[in-house]
């Protein structure tokens, strides 16, 4: 795609000054934005900044056996609901030490999104869309990463936390480009590839870099387009990558915290992202699976959320503590919940028309609780919200204006579904 | 009369409002107890199908065991409790609550003597209590995961447990040590990709001479979310702790809830899952099944009653299929 510098768009403004930061920089590796910033402004916004962590219940939470627990009814289960630390709200027994923390974080229990799809719901709680043939729309991390994207930054702002794979970038920005594609990390450890190959040494590594920055310049001067900044950008977030690459090793945590978290994948994934936060990336969103129990689901969400539950309510409780809460929206969201009717198999089915999501942090009331559904669970009583309308809240809590638009390629694009507006009774 | 699983026939359906869980004749053989979804113990008559309903757990009751005389019934439930309830009162109205467990109690057996409750589940810890009085009398620790099913040794003297990780440990009533483990790996699998363990020892049983154990469960999970797994009872040699075989049921998806061994001999495996639901019989030595009857719904689980002749086996659908092991008598002729 050829640049149109008359777009006027910020994208392109601040990819310019990034460019020209890192010609200035003189013989330098190219530094990206931190580059020409001071060390003292970069303090001061990577303060304030905010961020976001995203826990995505892979395969469909049960709301039943979480946020929305219906005991004595017949589609309620087996397990109980139990006090949370907010009067009058109560969870499933099965997050006992969520509930403690329930005072740093709300619930809507009235989402509808009226599909039971894997793909399908997934696409719709991580891009606030209904999915379409024929369009593609960036990802909730993307959005926010782009969105809040700032000189202060210099590593990617838009990482993934998985079971497993680590390394390239995600095809999940769409047109944001691929600076706002996520990274994928697993195992605690850094991303793959972001060490100097022992046969170059560094100085032959800085002579590679000189005579790219070289031919990138003298290019840049007459043929500069929307790829090859993407190509210059990709380039300095892989060196920053390489010069940071510290601040994605979990070993670096110390025991004690380690041992607060837990042995568990996900509890090392909890603390990765508290790690990733805390040194100032925008989005982290960490992955725990596998809720898709069509058989025998009160023994898997038993053993799933027994995993869960610690981890994240200690890195509740940690950023809190920090204060970093303050500018964290920290969300827990699933494809779909999980259908009132228990099957033959002690199973839930997928279900999209009365589910739940926990939210918290950053721009978001404490303790409260939105919507809600009737007395066995099956329909939405009150508040009735969409994918779409999380999303904007999401946004609105972070600081953005989700009514504004993304000015791509002299393209106004809308940040979120003009459809949808936030929920006012969720913000803060 | 000997039994004829291959004669096997439903004579008649019970029912309620709600899907079941469970299901006991008491020892003297007049009535069959089962537990709902709805929380319910039902009792039914069997001389006439009369059915009383009643309630005290705060959660579904998974346990149903009865003292030695049958006046009483000891239940357990996912609400961490015990309860023991007048079992022949018209009304039964719980006698004592015992918060027992840290979690879900999904087993309790009562020792041959009558003397000992055993209680087990989700926080991993066995417990013998005073079947009289409901006190604690010993605790065995040693499971690594939620513990499954419970199983009084004849002897009076041991105690079988079995687990979610697949592994049978064989306590001494008398001191709680742990005598030894039965390794029964088949009925555990742990799924890298969905990342849950999955199987455990869902129901242990003993030959009459006390020379054979048998554990019941599932295998071939190769999609435990999905309900994608085949039932499989493991026969283990009492004397070395080895297998001696395994009965299988090939094209079957369940799993066992219940495996009985019957006064003949032959076991039955009570299976219910995606493939609907069965009562399977094996022979000793044969890894095939001789005879197997599917059943109107999957089945939850079922229980022989003391005449070796009807089961029970309790479903889904809110029914309970009352069978006969022995030919279908001739319809009266008009």
């Amino acid at each position: 795609m050829k640049c149109d510098y008359a777009c006027g768009s910020e994208e392109h403004l601040i990819a310019r000054r990034q460019f020209l930061g890192g010609m200035t920089a003189g013989g330098a590796i190219l530094g990206g934005l931190g580059t020409f910033a001071t060390a003292e402004a970069v303090a001061k916004m990577a303060k304030n900044q905010k961020r976001m962590i995203v826990v995505r219940m892979a395969g469909g939470l049960s709301q039943f056996e979480s946020w929305d627990p219906k005991p004595g009814t017949d589609t309620g289960g087996p397990f109980r609901a139990i006090k949370t630390s907010v009067p009058g709200v109560h969870i499933s027994e099965l997050l006992p030490h969520t509930a403690k923390v329930m005072h740093h974080l709300s619930m809507v229990r009235s989402i509808n999104t009226n599909n039971g799809d894997h793909g399908k719901g997934t696409y719709m709680m991580l891009t606030g869309r209904h999915q379409a043939p024929g369009q593609t729309y960036p990802e909730l991390g993307a959005v926010v990463a782009r969105g809040l994207d700032s000189n202060a930054l210099t590593l990617p702002g838009h990482i993934k936390v998985t079971s497993g794979g680590s390394g390239g970038r995600n095809n999940d920005a769409a047109y944001l480009g691929p600076k706002y594609a996520s990274i994928s990390l697993s195992g605690g450890k850094p991303p793959a590839y972001t060490t100097r190959p022992k046969d170059v040494t560094e100085a032959g590594e800085q002579k590679q870099n000189q005579f790219r920055k070289l031919a990138n310049d003298r290019f840049a001067q007459r043929r500069r387009t929307a790829e090859t900044d993407a190509y210059v950008q990709s380039f300095e977030q892989a060196q920053e990558l390489m010069r940071q690459r510290d601040v994605f090793d979990l070993s670096k945590e110390s025991d004690k915290d380690r041992e607060r978290y837990g042995k568990t994948q996900f509890g090392e994934h909890c603390l990765l992202a508290r790690r990733l936060v805390e040194k100032g990336i925008t989005y982290v969103q960490v992955t725990h699976s596998n809720y898709d129990t069509h058989n025998e689901n009160f023994n898997f969400h038993f053993e799933q959320l027994g995993e869960f539950d610690s981890p994240f309510a200690t890195l509740v409780a940690d950023l809190a503590a920090s204060g970093l809460l303050e500018h964290t929206l920290i969300v827990v969201l699933s494809e779909f919940g999980r259908t009132p009717r228990i099957n033959a198999r002690y199973g839930r089915d997928h279900w999209g028309k009365s589910f739940s999501v926990c939210l918290g942090g950053a721009g978001i009331a404490r303790g409260g609780v939105v919507g809600a559904t009737n007395k066995n669970g099956t329909e939405v009583s009150e508040a009735e919200c969409d994918a779409g309308h999380l999303f904007h809240t999401y946004l609105k809590a972070l600081g953005m204006n989700s009514r504004g638009t993304f000015k791509i390629g002299g393209q106004k694009l809308p940040v979120a579904d003009p459809a949808f507006e936030p929920i006012k009774e969720l913000l803060a | 009369m000997a039994a004829d699983p291959k004669q096997m026939h439903v004579a008649r359906s019970l029912a309620h409002t709600a899907p079941f869980i469970n299901c006991r004749f008491d020892p003297s053989g007049q009535y069959l107890l089962a537990t709902a979804e709805d929380r319910a113990i039902i009792r039914w008559k069997l001389v006439d199908d009369s059915k009383v309903v009643f309630s005290g757990h705060d959660s579904w009751v998974r346990g149903l065991a009865f003292s030695k005389d049958g006046q009483k019934l000891v239940t357990s439930g996912f609400d961490d409790t015990l309860i023991w309830w007048p079992l022949l009162d018209e009304k039964p109205e719980p006698i004592r609550r015992v918060r027992a467990h840290k979690g879900w109690i999904r087993a309790v057996a009562v020792s041959s003597d009558g003397t000992l409750i055993a209680s087990a589940g989700n926080d991993r810890v066995v417990k013998l209590w005073n079947m009289a009085d409901g006190k604690l009398v010993q605790e065995l620790a040693g499971h690594e995961l939620d513990v499954y099913s419970l199983l009084f040794h004849p002897d009076g003297k041991h105690l079988l447990s079995g687990d979610l990780m697949g592994v049978i440990r064989q306590w001494d009533v008398a001191t709680g040590k742990e005598v030894r483990k039965f390794e029964a790996k088949d009925l555990h699998s742990y799924n890298g990709g969905q990342r849950v363990h999955f199987g455990g020892v869902r129901s242990l049983a003993l030959t009459a001479d006390g020379k054979q154990l048998i554990a019941g469960g599932l295998h071939k999970a190769t999609n435990p979310l999905g309900a994608v797994h085949e039932p499989i009872i493991l026969r283990f040699n009492w004397a070395d702790g080895k297998i001696l075989k395994k009965h299988l049921a090939a094209g079957v998806r369940g799993v066992i809830w219940r495996n009985l061994i019957h006064p003949d001999g032959f076991v039955i495996g009570c299976s219910g899952g995606s493939g609907g639901g069965y009562l399977l019989f094996w022979k000793d030595a044969e890894e095939k099944e001789f005879h197997k009857q599917k059943l109107q719904d999957t089945a939850r689980e079922m229980d022989l009653h003391p005449d070796g002749i009807q089961v029970a086996a309790v479903h889904w659908n809110k029914k309970v299929s009352m069978c006969r092991l022995e030919k279908k008598p001739a319809a009266p002729k008009k």
